[in-house]
C-alpha cells in the first residue's frame, strides 16, 4: 500500500467547504434563540457615571438588558492572562481586573459596558441605542512609546508598566560589545496589525434548565481550553456542566484564541434568561474588539568584527498589550519573542529587555507567528544594515554567521535539533537568480525606476510546547495534546483529536497521517474535533503545533491499537505476540506467514469469544472494545527555518512599490500533504507581505481607531501579489516520530523583513516603517534624489 | 437599518413626484444602502429608478457619447461602441470599485452623489459633458458644487450624462489602497485647440486644473508640464495622503494620462 503522507491528496473538507455546506456559529439556530447586542464604550478611557437602562427596556422586544452590576453581583471572573510573567527585579506582573463588562471604567473604544437581549435583532439594537451611559471622560493613553508616561491607566499600576523582562546576560553583552570593531544599531517600529479572519466572532449560548448544562458554540481555536477558562476562572459553570463547540471556523489567526466577553456574557446570560442567545460581531465589532497583533518599538544593537563576525546583540523594546492582558499577551512579547531574537546565528552573547505596557488601545495578542515576526523583523534588518555598512553581500554574511553543526545551542534559550541553514540559503539563490540581479536592476533603472532585492534568513520555534519547560517559564497550562483513535466493529476508523482546524485542512492531514499508520483506505477515518462533548482534552491550535504535537498523539494512539491488534492476533491465531508484526493493514505472524486484517482484528475485539466459525478469543488481561488515546507531551519545540528572497521596484514619482518577485525556500521537515503546505504557505506570506506593504492599524490620540473599515484598513488583495516562487529543503525534526516541524506561520514571519529589506535596498539604505506607503517611499526618493544630486 | 418605504418608479415623472424632502433616489445603491445600515443616512421613502427603462443604455454618434443614468459601471466597462468612441471612459468605468461595485453601481448614481475621490465626476469635467435631467440640461463645469453637493435640485433626477468625443484622451488614478478609491485621479482630453486636465480625489471637488490646461493646450507633451509646482493649500489631506503628496501625484499622474493618449 502506497504511503499518504506526502501525497497531494484532495481535501475531505472541500466538499462543504465549496458547496457552501459548512456549519459555522452563525449558521447555528435554537428554538426560542434572542439575540444580543453589546453597547459598547464609544471613548478610550473613561469612568461611568451612570448608566441608565430604564428606557431601553421599554424598547419593543425586549426580554432583559445585563449590566457590569450584574456580572459582579453574580461573582462572574474577568478575562485572564495565561502566562505569569516575572520582571527583571523578580517582581511578579501587574494585571488590571477585567470585567466582561466593565462597571466602573472603560478601557478602550468598544470595551463592553451592557448586553441587551431581545427577541429580535433589529429590536436588540434599537434598545441598545436607547440604554444611557453618562461617562466621565478622561485622557487617554495610545502611543506605545510614550505609554510609560502617561497618566496612570489602571489604578496601582505604575507607569502603565506590566513587567519589565530580562532575557539574557547584560553583563556578557556589554564585555562583547567592548571587542566589537563595529556596532550597527536600528530603530524600528513593528506596526499594529488587526487580523481580519473572514469569519467574524460569533457565539450562540443555551440552558438546559432540567440538565442544568449551558452549550456555547463559538468561533475558538481551542474550545478545551475555553471552557476550562470560563470554569475555572469564570465561574459559568462546572466543566462537566459547560459544553464549548466550535464547529466550522472561519480563520483564526491567533485571534479565535482567547475567550472573549461576549463568550461568556452570553454563556451566563442564557441562564439567568433561561433561552437561548446569539450574537454575531458586524465588521466594525471585529475591528474594535478582536485582538490586535504586533505593535513592537525596539531599539537593538549588534556587535560586529570588521570582517562580518557577530559578538553580541541586545535588544530593547516595548511592547503595546492594548487596554488588557490577555490569554496569550504576556507570553507573546517575552517567551515567544526574545529566545527567537538573536536568529539563525551564532551569537555568542545576547539579551532581550522587554517592557510591556498598557494603553487605551484594543488589547493586543497572539497574532500569525506571535512574537516571533517581531524578533525576525529586528534581527533580520539589523543583519542587513551590517551587510550594507560592512560592505558584504547580504547572503555571504548571513553564511558566515549560520550555525553548521546540529543539534545547535542558541544562546538564549533554545537547542535547535536540526537544520541545514546553508543548503537553504544556496537554494533560495538559485531559485530567485539572486546572481542575476544586477542586470534585472540595471533594467529597472532604464526605465526610471529603482529595484532592490532583500533577503531574510529565519527560524522560529513553534509546535508548542514542552509542558515542564514552559510551566516553568509561568504558563498557566500544560501545552501537551491529546488523541483518541476509536475502531468501528465494522472497521472504520474516528479520530478524536484536541487540536481544532479553521482553515489548517486537519481532516485531511491527519487522516492521511491515521490511513498510514493503520492501514486503513482515508476514505475510512473521520477526523473529529472542535466539541467538548467529542474527544477528551485538548489544548487546540495555535503556534504552529496541530501537527507537531496533535499530529504525534494521534500517531501514538494509532501504535497502541497495533499494539493490542498484535496481542489479539496472536492470540487468535495462536501465536507469540513477539512473531507478530504489522504492515499496511494486515497482522502476519512471521513464523507461519498467516494473517489477520486489522478489519477482522477490530471486529475480534468487539465479539470477544468463540462460536462456530468465529475464534476471537481476547487474550487475558485485554478488555474488549478497540479504542486508544494518547496525551503526547513534546520533549522539545520544533524548529522550521528558511531563506526568502524579495525583489521590489519603486516608481520614484509615485512611490509605488512593486513587488515583482518573492522566493520562499522553507524546511519544515517531513511535509504530510504539499497542496496544504502550499496553501499555509501563501497565506501566511499574503499577511506578512501586507504587514510590510499594506496593513496598519492606527489610532489617534484620543484613542479612536482611525482604520476601523476597509476603507481605510488595507487588506491586500490578490493583484498586489506577484506568483510566489515556493521550494523546500528538508531535514526531519529529530523529536517527534513523524520528523515534522510546522508550516503555518512561516510566511508571517519571513516576509516583513525581506520585503523590506528590499525596499530599503532599492532606496539606498534609507530606513522607512512599515508598511512602506506610496507617501513614506515618496518622500524617501525625494531624499535619495537630493542626497545623489549632492554627493555628484 | 431603519424601516422605509419602498417604491419602484415607472417612469421619471412618477420618480419626481414621489420624492420628498425625506427621500432618495436609488440607483446601485452603492453608497445609499451601507450608508443607510451604518446609520448615517436615515430616509422615509427609497425610490427605485432601476426599473425605468428609458434611463438605461449608451447611444453613440458621430460627436458624443450619451448614456443613461441608471447604466452601470460594467456596460459601459464592456460596451464596444464606448471602446471604440471613448476608450479611456470604458477603462475609468473597469476600474472602479470592484466587480459587485461594477454590477450594481451606475452612472448617475456617481455622478449625483459627487463623492470627492469618485471617478466619473472627473471624465464629465474632461470630456465637456452635458448632465440631462427630467427638467433641463446642464453643463458639467456648472454641476458639480461641492464636497457631495450638486446643481440637482430635490426631485430633479438625471436622466443621461452626454460625452462629447475627443481627439485623445486618458484617465490615470492613484487609487488608496484600502478602498481603491482615487487618492489622486487625472484625466486628461485633447479637443481641437482646447485640453481639459480634470483632476478627482485632490480637493473637495472634482476640477478643471487651468494651468496644466493652458500648458498642454500650447504644447500636448508631458515635458510642458514636468516638474510643476501645484498649489497645495487646498488639498486634501488623510492618512493614507498629504496635501504635499496630492499636488505631486496631480502632476505625475497628468503626465501618465497625457503619455498615454
Amino acid at each position: 500500500m502506497a504511503s499518504l503522507v506526502g501525497s497531494r491528496v484532495e481535501r475531505k473538507e472541500d466538499k462543504r467547504f465549496l458547496t457552501g455546506k459548512g456549519r459555522y456559529t452563525a449558521d447555528i439556530n435554537l428554538a426560542n434563540q434572542t439575540y444580543a447586542i453589546f453597547v459598547r464604550s464609544p471613548h478610550a478611557r473613561a469612568s461611568i457615571k451612570k448608566l441608565n437602562i430604564d428606557k431601553a427596556l421599554k424598547s419593543s422586544g425586549v426580554v432583559s438588558i445585563l449590566t457590569g452590576k450584574e456580572i459582579a453581583d453574580d461573582k462572574i471572573g474577568g478575562l485572564i492572562a495565561g502566562w505569569a510573567i516575572r520582571s527583571e527585579d523578580g517582581t511578579e506582573m501587574k494585571c488590571p481586573g477585567n470585567p466582561p463588562l466593565a462597571k466602573d471604567n472603560v478601557n478602550f473604544v468598544g470595551d463592553p459596558v451592557a448586553v441587551v437581549i431581545a427577541e429580535s435583532l433589529a429590536e436588540a439594537k434599537e434598545a441598545a441605542e436607547k440604554v444611557e451611559v453618562d461617562y466621565k471622560v478622561l485622557k487617554a493613553v495610545t502611543s506605545t512609546a510614550d505609554a510609560m508616561n502617561g497618566d496612570t491607566i489602571h489604578e496601582g499600576i505604575d507607569k502603565n508598566l506590566c513587567f519589565d523582562w530580562l532575557l539574557g546576560d547584560r553583563q556578557k553583552v556589554k564585555e562583547a560589545f567592548d571587542k566589537a570593531d563595529k556596532v550597527i544599531s536600528i530603530d524600528i517600529i513593528n506596526n499594529r496589525l488587526i487580523p481580519n479572519a473572514m469569519e467574524p466572532r460569533a457565539c450562540v449560548a443555551d440552558y438546559n434548565a432540567a440538565s442544568e448544562e449551558i452549550t456555547l458554540y463559538t468561533t475558538s481555536q481551542n474550545p478545551h481550553l475555553s471552557r476550562l477558562i470560563m470554569s475555572a476562572f469564570g465561574n459559568v459553570a462546572p466543566e462537566h456542566k459547560l459544553r464549548v463547540v466550535a464547529p466550522d471556523v472561519g480563520g483564526g489567526f491567533g485571534s479565535k484564541i482567547n475567550v472573549y466577553n461576549e463568550d461568556i456574557v452570553c454563556s451566563w446570560a442564557a441562564k439567568k434568561i433561561n433561552r437561548a442567545i446569539k450574537w454575531v460581531a458586524e465588521r466594525s465589532e471585529s475591528f474594535l474588539t478582536d485582538i490586535h497583533g504586533r505593535d513592537h518599538v525596539t531599539h537593538a544593537e549588534l556587535a560586529v568584527t570588521k570582517d562580518g563576525k557577530f559578538l553580541g546583540f541586545k535588544n530593547e523594546t516595548i511592547a503595546n498589550l492594548g487596554a488588557y492582558a490577555r490569554v496569550f499577551g504576556t507570553v507573546t512579547p517575552t517567551y515567544l519573542f526574545g529566545p527567537c531574537a538573536t536568529g539563525v546565528y551564532e551569537i555568542p552573547a545576547a539579551y532581550t529587555n522587554v517592557k510591556a505596557v498598557y494603553t487605551n488601545t484594543a488589547p493586543v495578542d497572539a497574532y500569525r507567528g506571535a512574537g516571533r515576526p517581531e524578533a525576525t523583523y529586528t534581527i533580520e534588518r539589523l543583519v542587513e544594515k551590517a551587510s550594507m555598512e560592512l560592505g558584504i553581500d547580504k547572503t555571504e554574511l548571513r553564511i558566515k554567521n549560520f550555525p553548521t553543526a546540529f543539534p545547535f545551542k542558541q544562546t538564549l534559550v533554545h537547542t535547535v535539533d536540526s537544520g541545514d541553514y546553508v543548503a537553504g540559503m544556496e537554494k533560495a539563490k538559485q531559485m530567485a537568480d539572486y546572481k542575476g540581479f544586477e542586470a534585472r536592476r540595471k533594467e529597472s533603472e532604464a526605465k526610471g525606476k529603482l529595484r532592490g532585492i532583500g533577503v531574510t534568513s529565519y527560524f522560529e520555534a513553534c509546535g508548542i510546547a514542552p509542558s515542564a519547560a514552559v510551566m516553568s517559564l509561568g504558563c498557566g497550562v500544560g501545552l501537551w495534546e491529546s488523541a483518541e483513535v476509536r475502531f468501528n466493529p465494522t472497521g472504520q476508523v474516528t479520530v478524536y483529536t484536541g487540536s481544532h482546524s479553521h482553515g489548517q485542512s486537519h481532516q485531511t492531514t491527519f487522516a492521511q497521517i491515521a490511513a498510514d499508520e493503520l492501514g486503513v483506505p482515508i476514505e475510512n477515518i473521520d477526523i473529529v474535533h472542535g466539541d467538548t462533548d467529542k474527544g477528551t482534552f485538548g489544548m487546540g491550535t495555535y503556534g504552529s503545533r496541530s501537527l507537531a504535537v496533535g499530529g504525534i498523539a494521534i500517531v501514538n494512539a494509532c501504535k497502541k491499537i497495533v499494539e493490542k491488534g498484535k496481542r489479539v492476533t496472536a492470540k487468535m491465531l495462536e501465536a507469540n505476540p513477539e512473531d507478530v508484526e504489522f504492515k499496511d493493514g494486515e497482522f502476519i505472524v512471521s513464523k507461519s506467514n498467516k494473517k489477520k486484517t486489522i478489519g477482522e482484528v477490530a471486529f475480534a475485539c468487539y465479539l470477544p469469544g468463540v462460536r462456530d466459525e468465529m475464534k476471537s478469543p481476547l487474550p487475558e488481561g485485554d478488555e474488549p472494545g478497540l479504542k486508544e488515546t494518547s496525551f503526547y507531551d513534546p520533549s522539545n519545540f520544533s524548529f522550521p527555518a528558511g531563506t526568502h528572497i524579495a525583489e521590489v521596484e519603486i516608481d520614484p514619482e509615485t512611490g509605488q512599490v512593486k513587488l515583482e518577485k518573492y522566493t520562499a525556500c522553507d524546511d519544515f521537515g517531513r511535509i504530510i500533504n504539499p497542496m496544504v503546505v502550499e496553501g499555509q504557505v501563501h497565506g501566511g506570506l499574503a499577511q506578512g507581505i501586507g504587514q510590510a506593504l499594506y496593513e496598519n492599524a492606527e489610532y489617534d490620540e484620543t484613542g479612536q481607531l482611525m482604520t476601523g473599515s476597509y476603507m481605510d484598513y488595507t487588506m491586500p488583495r490578490a493583484d498586489n501579489f506577484p506568483e510566489f516562487n515556493i521550494g523546500y529543503t528538508c531535514t526531519h525534526a529529530t523529536t517527534n516520530p513523524l520528523g515534522v516541524k510546522g508550516c503555518g506561520e512561516a510566511g508571517a514571519i519571513a516576509a516583513p523583513p525581506t520585503v523590506m529589506n528590499a525596499v530599503i535596498d532599492a532606496l539606498g539604505g534609507q530606513e522607512v516603517t512599515m508598511p512602506a506607503t506610496a507617501e513614506k517611499v515618496w518622500k524617501a526618493c525625494k531624499n535619495l534624489k537630493k542626497s545623489n544630486a549632492k554627493a555628484a | 437599518m431603519k424601516d422605509f418605504n419602498y417604491h419602484s418608479a415607472k417612469d421619471s415623472k412618477e420618480a419626481s413626484q414621489l420624492a420628498s424632502s425625506s427621500s432618495a433616489f436609488l440607483a446601485g445603491g452603492m453608497t445609499t444602502i451601507p450608508s443607510m445600515k451604518l446609520g448615517l443616512a436615515t430616509y422615509q421613502d427609497l425610490i427605485d429608478i432601476k426599473n425605468i427603462k428609458k434611463l438605461s443604455g449608451i447611444k453613440v454618434s458621430g460627436k458624443s457619447v450619451t448614456i443613461g443614468a441608471a447604466t452601470k459601471h460594467v456596460e459601459v466597462s464592456n460596451s464596444k461602441d464606448v471602446k471604440k468612441a471613448i476608450p479611456s471612459l470604458s477603462s475609468l468605468a473597469e476600474g472602479i470599485g470592484d466587480p459587485q461595485v461594477r454590477n450594481r453601481g451606475t452612472i448617475g448614481g456617481s455622478i449625483a452623489n459627487n463623492d470627492p475621490s469618485a471617478d466619473y465626476p472627473s471624465a464629465c469635467i474632461a470630456l465637456n459633458a452635458t448632465i440631462h435631467t427630467n427638467e433641463r440640461k446642464i453643463e458639467a463645469a456648472k454641476f458639480f458644487k461641492g464636497m457631495f453637493e450638486t446643481a440637482l435640485k430635490k426631485g430633479e433626477l438625471i436622466e443621461a450624462i452626454e460625452f462629447q468625443i475627443p481627439e485623445k484622451s486618458s484617465y490615470q488614478k492613484h487609487p488608496n489602497p484600502a478602498s481603491r478609491y482615487a487618492i489622486v485621479g487625472v484625466y486628461v482630453a485633447k479637443y481641437k485647440g482646447d485640453v481639459n486636465v480634470a483632476v478627482t480625489g485632490a480637493k473637495s471637488c472634482v476640477y478643471n486644473d487651468k494651468e496644466m490646461s493652458k500648458a498642454l493646450s500650447g504644447n500636448f507633451s508631458s515635458s510642458s508640464i514636468n516638474g510643476m509646482d501645484l498649489d497645495s493649500s487646498e488639498m486634501n489631506t488623510d492618512m493614507h495622503a498629504s496635501a504635499e503628496f496630492r499636488a505631486s501625484l496631480v502632476v505625475t499622474q497628468a503626465k501618465k494620462a497625457v503619455d498615454a493618449c
